[in-house]
């Protein structure tokens, strides 16, 4: 039998009776993604809703002075509440997302037909804010131009001309597309979940052999190193595709839980997307499982080698945080590039985009390229005489 | 037969082995002795082709160690100085693992485990995971692994080391039984007692040189000494790093 396959089996069998691993590599490894996925999005989801269509409740100061600008305001969808003594202090300590003061000659100037003033107290820096300032400021501005307009035409003029330009706003975005920029994150829960995934198992098979001392033992087989690491590249390789199967069948059935319907957003989750999301990782898998054989190769013990790859892990995060910042048009050279291509072809697929069969080739090539250069660094560490020596 | 010439190895500063020379001849055992640190566990490594010698070369039935590595390592038995096993799989699945390692067709390498099974008495723990063994358990399962391919020569980094005395009593049996299969046996101890009671000729290392390479009466001849011990104190120059 080939050695590679037997080191493969046994280090398969092997894992497969740790049950530490298995629960890291098949059980939270691959469910914490989607199961923080779920929650994060129903909370941002119903947030949004809760705000967007429940009554706008703010305290107003100085009701009284003018009960025809409040009760247009709560044909809007307005719920004034009681005053606050300090406008200021009720906004900076976030008692009120906002407070509406009406000064005390409202009612005079308004009979004059002068312009008068309603001050809007609220705290920009504070994201809370930002919706219930934008909803008053447009139920106000509804009301002012449409007493505007009433004016006009009871001096007999069009109340077109004090609208020279109108606006049209045309939104392109499909229900898909707007579903992507609210899940770009989802790339990087699938490469977290192969790092996860295999890691454990690239730990114990070299820092974890050498710290037992059965590395040495292993070495003296006449087998060549190189053998051996690929056995053991096969192994981590196995568990890191079966823990992103199972994440990424896990977000498909999440994706039942998130109630995107109600956004008018559509996710393409489903076993299409999983197939597709596999080929295009596949090279990842391969890289990664590379890279974290070669960091624990040159670490002393099992704890150095989790420390190194517990800072590695963020490194994939970098890809979907840059393009979630800077939102750059996506451009072919990305799928050459490990991690990013990966990042860019997940989303498009996601956002119900084409990815070509070009793109997926070039993704593929370029990271089978890495992949190979990372795994001969390896395999040269691997015949390097210091590595079975612990001590 | 094992021929070692003139290895040398230095981590940097430190000339670990600085001109090793011995040769073991089959049906024979033979012993290397030193203090600890004297340079046996590297030469030993060098010898079995872990690691690479700065100069000198080793000769396993006159195959050059350097120029065929794996051929080496088929004919020679191994049990080094780190002797951990796979917790997870057994001590028969320990021995199977190095078996197919190994390259012994299926049949052969169940004959053979089963033969070392019994001979080294490991019946009792043979089906239980290695996790939990005692260290005479493991040790034995270290050696059965070793022997697995049939090998001619057989190298024992300390192979007492840390067993009690029953365990070590059948340790050294089973290292005669070897002598008397016609194997070259090689191991290295710094205990003087063991090494006087089992050797055909004892090679005593000391700051990485040979000091002595005799049969154990030229030795005591050698150095005046009748107490084999003392000869060995004499030739060291102090008796430190060593074990009666």
């Amino acid at each position: 039998m080939n050695t590679s396959l037997v080191v493969f089996l046994k280090e398969v069998r092997e894992n497969l009776r740790d049950k530490r691993t298995l629960i890291n590599a098949l059980l939270t490894g691959p469910l914490i993604g989607p199961l923080i996925f779920v929650m994060l999005m129903n909370v941002i989801i119903s947030r949004q809703l809760n705000q967007a269509e429940a009554p706008l409740e703010l305290p107003v100061i100085g009701a009284s002075n003018a009960p025809n600008l409040l009760e247009a305001l709560r044909q809007q969808g307005f719920d004034p509440q009681p005053p606050v003594a300090d406008p200021i202090a009720a906004v900076r300590n976030r008692d009120a997302a906002a407070v509406l003061r009406i000064p005390a000659g409202f009612g005079a100037s308004w009979d004059k037909g002068d312009p008068v003033q309603v001050e809007v107290y609220y705290d920009s820096s504070l994201r809370d804010t930002q919706q219930p300032v934008t909803r008053l400021r447009m139920m106000l501005e509804n009301y002012s131009r449409r007493t505007g307009a009433l004016r006009l035409v009871a001096r007999g003029f069009s109340p077109v001309l004090a609208n020279p330009v109108v606006v049209d706003e045309r939104d392109q975005s499909t229900p898909r597309s707007r579903a992507g920029s609210l899940f770009s994150i989802l790339p990087y829960f699938f490469v977290l979940t192969v790092f996860l995934g295999g890691m454990y198992l690239a730990i114990d098979l070299t820092a974890g052999e050498r710290e037992r001392h059965s590395l040495e033992p292993l070495l003296v087989n006449p087998v060549a190193p190189w053998r051996i690491l690929l056995g053991k590249i096969g192994a981590i390789c196995l568990f890191s595709v079966s823990s992103l199967l199972i994440c990424a069948t896990a977000f498909t059935v999440a994706g039942r839980f998130i109630p995107t319907e109600k956004l008018g957003m559509d996710l393409g989750l489903g076993p299409g997307f999983t197939l597709k999301v596999l080929v295009l990782m596949l090279p990842l898998v391969l890289l990664i499982a590379a890279l974290q054989t070669l960091v624990s190769a040159f670490s002393k013990s099992y704890r150095e080698a989790q420390t190194y790859l517990g800072i590695l892990m963020l490194v994939p995060v970098l890809p979907s945080v840059l393009l979630s910042l800077m939102p750059v048009k996506t451009a072919g050279w990305m799928y050459a590039v490990p991690l990013l291509g990966q990042q860019v072809g997940i989303t498009e697929l996601l956002v119900g985009g084409s990815v070509t069969a070009t793109q997926v080739a070039v993704c593929l090539l370029c990271g089978f390229a890495v992949a190979a250069l990372m795994l001969g660094i390896t395999a040269r560490v691997y015949g390097s005489e210091r590595l079975a020596i612990s001590a | 037969m094992i021929q070692v010439e003139n290895l040398h190895k230095a981590f940097g500063e430190i000339r670990a082995v600085d001109g090793v020379s011995f040769t073991a001849r089959d049906g024979e055992i033979t012993g290397l002795l030193g203090p600890n640190g004297a340079g046996k566990t590297t030469t030993l490594r060098m010898l079995y082709t872990l690691m690479r010698p700065d100069a000198g070369r080793v000769l396993v039935d006159g195959i050059d160690s350097g120029a065929d590595p794996l051929a080496v390592r088929k004919r020679l038995g191994v049990l080094p100085d780190a002797r951990g096993l796979y917790k997870h799989l057994t001590a028969r699945e320990n021995i199977e693992y190095f078996a197919r390692l190994q390259g012994v067709p299926a049949n052969e390498a169940a004959r053979r485990r089963e033969a070392l099974i019994e001979v080294l008495e490991m019946g009792d723990f043979a089906d239980r995971r290695a996790e939990g063994f005692s260290q005479g358990q493991r040790v034995k399962t270290a050696i059965a692994r070793a022997l697995i391919h049939d090998p001619k020569n057989v190298t024992l980094d300390e192979p007492t080391n840390g067993l009690d005395v029953m365990a070590t009593r059948r340790m050294r049996q089973f290292m005669r039984d070897l002598r008397a299969e016609g194997r070259c046996v090689l191991f290295s101890s710094h205990i003087m007692q063991e090494v006087a009671q089992l050797c055909d000729r004892i090679v005593v290392i000391a700051k990485g040189r040979v000091v002595a390479d005799e049969s154990p009466e030229a030795l005591r001849l050698h150095t005046g000494e009748s107490n084999l011990e003392d000869a060995f104190v004499k030739i060291i120059g102090s008796a430190e790093g060593l074990a009666a």
